[in-house]
């Protein structure tokens, strides 16, 4: 079912977020039909159930949707309207049009912050649809970024809060967004070292590049897994699962930009050259909803609660 | 890239032995000091084996015909991840279980598994793997060792070095050149069951830097085996011997080496109630489980019938890389904190795997080694 749904979705993203359209949208640009294209596909009510005219799939299901967009970089928030949608679905209350980005924090910037027309915000208490019309929306300033800090009172029109709180739900979409970007780079990488002639050869006959590009491979696998292991529990998933995932792809994601840009010399810092596109991606990821650190304060509280072994721990469902 | 290494999950058949195993383990481990367990996959116990044997818990993939159980990887990984999580003792039939009776149930003749499996699966015979050679080490293909046909079968010359158990086994699957010269490099080598106990062999034990004696070299002086010590296709041994390594590569063994060290640790840091342990227990509970969550995909593949050769190599260098560091940043925190008593048996646990920790990543293949087959997976080689 999942290749089914895969297949028509990368190429609708090929289709409308070209890394032409991609640079367009963060210099500032229109991204009002890019989303009414993606509006249009469906694929925003996957989560929704069925009896609410949703597609009724589960986050596992879906994963493989929200690794494409970090693949592709599609810089709308369109994975957190997809989760938005399901929530608000599950509470009976009608998705606003437009799409909607997660803010589980009001300190630190939010991913696509700047284009979105509501968040949903967590209170602490409940979650809460805010237009961002009504919210503070303040850019970073950094070089491409959509990101943005809000803050400001949350509508009462209010859902009620999954047990782990937004930033759980939102740090396992970062670590499917990092796999899917893991992914690319990693093709980039191994591409570029394939036909990059330096010595005489490829430089991807040298060992010490094989050595590198063999550690990217690993710690590509490692965010797919994690990140799949993070999508294992749904929409409201258990703090060993979205710890498990958000360590694991936040602690990849800056070597794995890293080992890129070595692989690809001074071209992959370049503007024009299409790695920065993830590459910037991959940190801002990192950082948002809790970094590796984050979550290990947090796993490492509840693993030390726990009077069982590494193995049991490591199992529990 | 690599697409076949998804999330799985253990079948309710799998998690049905476990209860099992864990209640076999309750009986039998109590009072085992935890340096002790921490020796694990090279603490040698024939007793204990062949206990396992006749519970039931060796031969788990293996067909019901050979003696086996018939339950297939997933089963072999809940058993496995049981025993290294307990630190059982479990050299003596490790190798013939996991290798061996696989490798003689592939290309074996009748005679050779009739011979092998039902023994194995019984904990009764006790396999090693001739390898590495003084001159040949991950440069396998140059070995010298050399089994020249004769009127009675055939006349094995050589010496293995480093080999697992040798000391304690009663056959060594040993991979030596049947024709040709080294400049032929794997064409011409062949896998043969060596019989240990056959005149000509002579074993020594190396003593390593624990200790322990867990290896030893193995000369053989005009030792004749029989005709049908070969195992499979004459000249075929480099393809099986990659074949075999998969088995070896792919199994839970390969992140839970120090797990009674991170076990020990961790009940240390609830004994004596210290929090600023956080982060770093929370990140390596992360690992653990991310790993755990490869080599289980990397067990479906085997489920699947297939050989996953860059697969089980991406786990196990990443899985030892891991099981390396444990002793390191463990260390670190414990001496981090000087005035805090620690006890004889952590710093024992401790100094044991910090010392053994290197041959982690060189068993079964190096870590340089393994990342030379990822990249040749990437298509850069």
């Amino acid at each position: 079912m999942t290749t089914e749904l895969l297949e028509p979705f990368v190429r609708m993203l090929d289709e409308i977020a070209s890394p032409a359209a991609v640079r367009a949208v963060e210099a500032g640009g229109d991204w009002q039909a890019m989303w009414a294209a993606i509006a249009a596909s469906g694929f925003l009510d996957a989560l929704v159930g069925e009896d609410q005219g949703g597609s009724g799939l589960t986050l596992a299901q879906v994963e493989p949707l929200l690794q494409a967009l970090g693949a592709s970089a599609v810089p709308l928030p369109v994975g957190e309207t997809m989760i938005a949608r399901a929530l608000l679905a599950h509470a009976g209350i009608a998705a606003p049009a437009g799409p909607v980005v997660l803010a589980a924090t009001q300190g630190q910037p939010v991913p696509c912050a700047l284009v979105a027309n509501h968040a949903l915000v967590d209170t602490g208490a409940a979650l809460a649809v805010t237009p961002l019309s009504e919210m503070e929306v303040t850019a970073t300033g950094v070089h491409g970024s959509l990101a943005a800090v809000l803050s400001g009172p949350a509508q009462s029109l209010a859902l009620p809060r999954p047990g782990n709180g937004l930033r759980s739900i939102a740090a396992v979409l970062r670590a499917c967004l990092i796999a899917g970007a893991a992914a690319r780079v990693c093709d980039m990488a191994a591409a570029h070292a394939a036909q990059r002639v330096q010595f005489g050869k490829p430089i991807g006959k040298q060992q010490a590049l094989q050595q590198m590009l063999s550690v990217m491979a690993e710690d590509m696998v490692a965010c797919r897994i994690a990140a799949q292991l993070g999508c294992a529990g749904g929409l409201d998933p258990a703090l060993t699962h979205v710890a498990t995932a958000k360590i694991t792809t936040s602690a990849a994601a800056p070597r794995l930009a890293a080992s890129a840009h070595a692989v690809h010399g001074a071209i992959g810092i370049a503007e024009e050259f299409d790695l920065q596109l993830l590459t910037r991606r991959l940190h801002e990821w990192r950082l948002a909803d809790g970094s590796e650190g984050y979550w290990s304060r947090q796993l490492g509280a509840e693993r030390l609660g726990a009077p069982m072994s590494s193995m049991d721990f490591a199992r529990t469902p | 890239m690599f697409d076949g290494l998804t999330l799985a999950s253990l079948p309710d058949a799998a998690e049905a032995v476990r209860p099992k195993i864990r209640a076999f383990l309750a009986d039998h481990m109590a009072g085992i000091a935890a340096d002790t367990r921490a020796r694990s996959w090279q603490g040698f116990d024939a007793a204990f084996s062949r206990k396992l044997g006749a519970e039931g818990f060796l031969g788990l993939t293996l067909p019901v015909e050979y003696g086996g159980q018939g339950l297939g990887p997933f089963a072999r990984f809940v058993v496995v991840e049981e025993l290294l999580s307990a630190g059982a003792p479990v050299a003596a039939h490790w190798i013939a279980d996991r290798q061996s009776a696989p490798l003689l149930l592939h290309y074996g003749t009748e005679g050779q598994r009739q011979r092998h499996i039902p023994a194995i699966c019984r904990g009764e015979q006790v396999f090693c793997i001739g390898m590495s050679e003084p001159g040949s080490g991950s440069d396998l293909a140059s070995v010298r060792t050399r089994a020249d046909r004769n009127a009675d079968g055939w006349l094995l010359n050589g010496q293995k070095i480093w080999t697992t158990n040798a000391h304690y086994a009663d056959y060594m699957i040993a991979l030596v050149r049947t024709s040709g010269t080294g400049a032929d490099r794997q064409a011409g080598l062949s896998q043969l069951i060596v019989d240990l106990h056959a005149p000509g062999v002579t074993i020594r034990p190396i003593t390593d830097l624990t200790g322990d004696a867990h290896f030893a070299e193995v000369f053989f002086d005009n030792v004749q085996l029989a005709d049908d010590a070969l195992v499979g296709q004459e000249g075929d041994g480099w393809a099986q011997c990659t074949a075999e390594l998969a088995f070896e590569r792919s199994g839970p063994e390969r992140i839970y080496s120090s797990v009674v060290l991170l076990d020990a640790w961790i009940a240390h840091l609830q004994a004596v109630g210290r929090r600023d342990a956080d982060a770093l227990v929370g990140r390596l509970t992360a690992e653990l489980a991310t790993l755990r969550a490869m080599s289980l995909a990397c067990t479906a593949l085997l489920t699947a019938g297939e050989s996953p050769v860059v697969e089980a190599s991406i786990v196990k260098d990443r899985g030892t890389g891991f099981e390396q560091e444990l002793a390191v940043v463990i260390g670190d925190d414990l001496a981090a904190h000087p005035d805090e008593p620690v006890s004889a048996e952590l710093w024992r646990t401790l100094a044991y795997v910090t010392h053994i920790a290197p041959s982690f990543s060189l068993r079964g293949g190096t870590r340089e080694i393994l990342r030379g087959i990822i990249a040749r997976g990437m298509g850069l080689r």
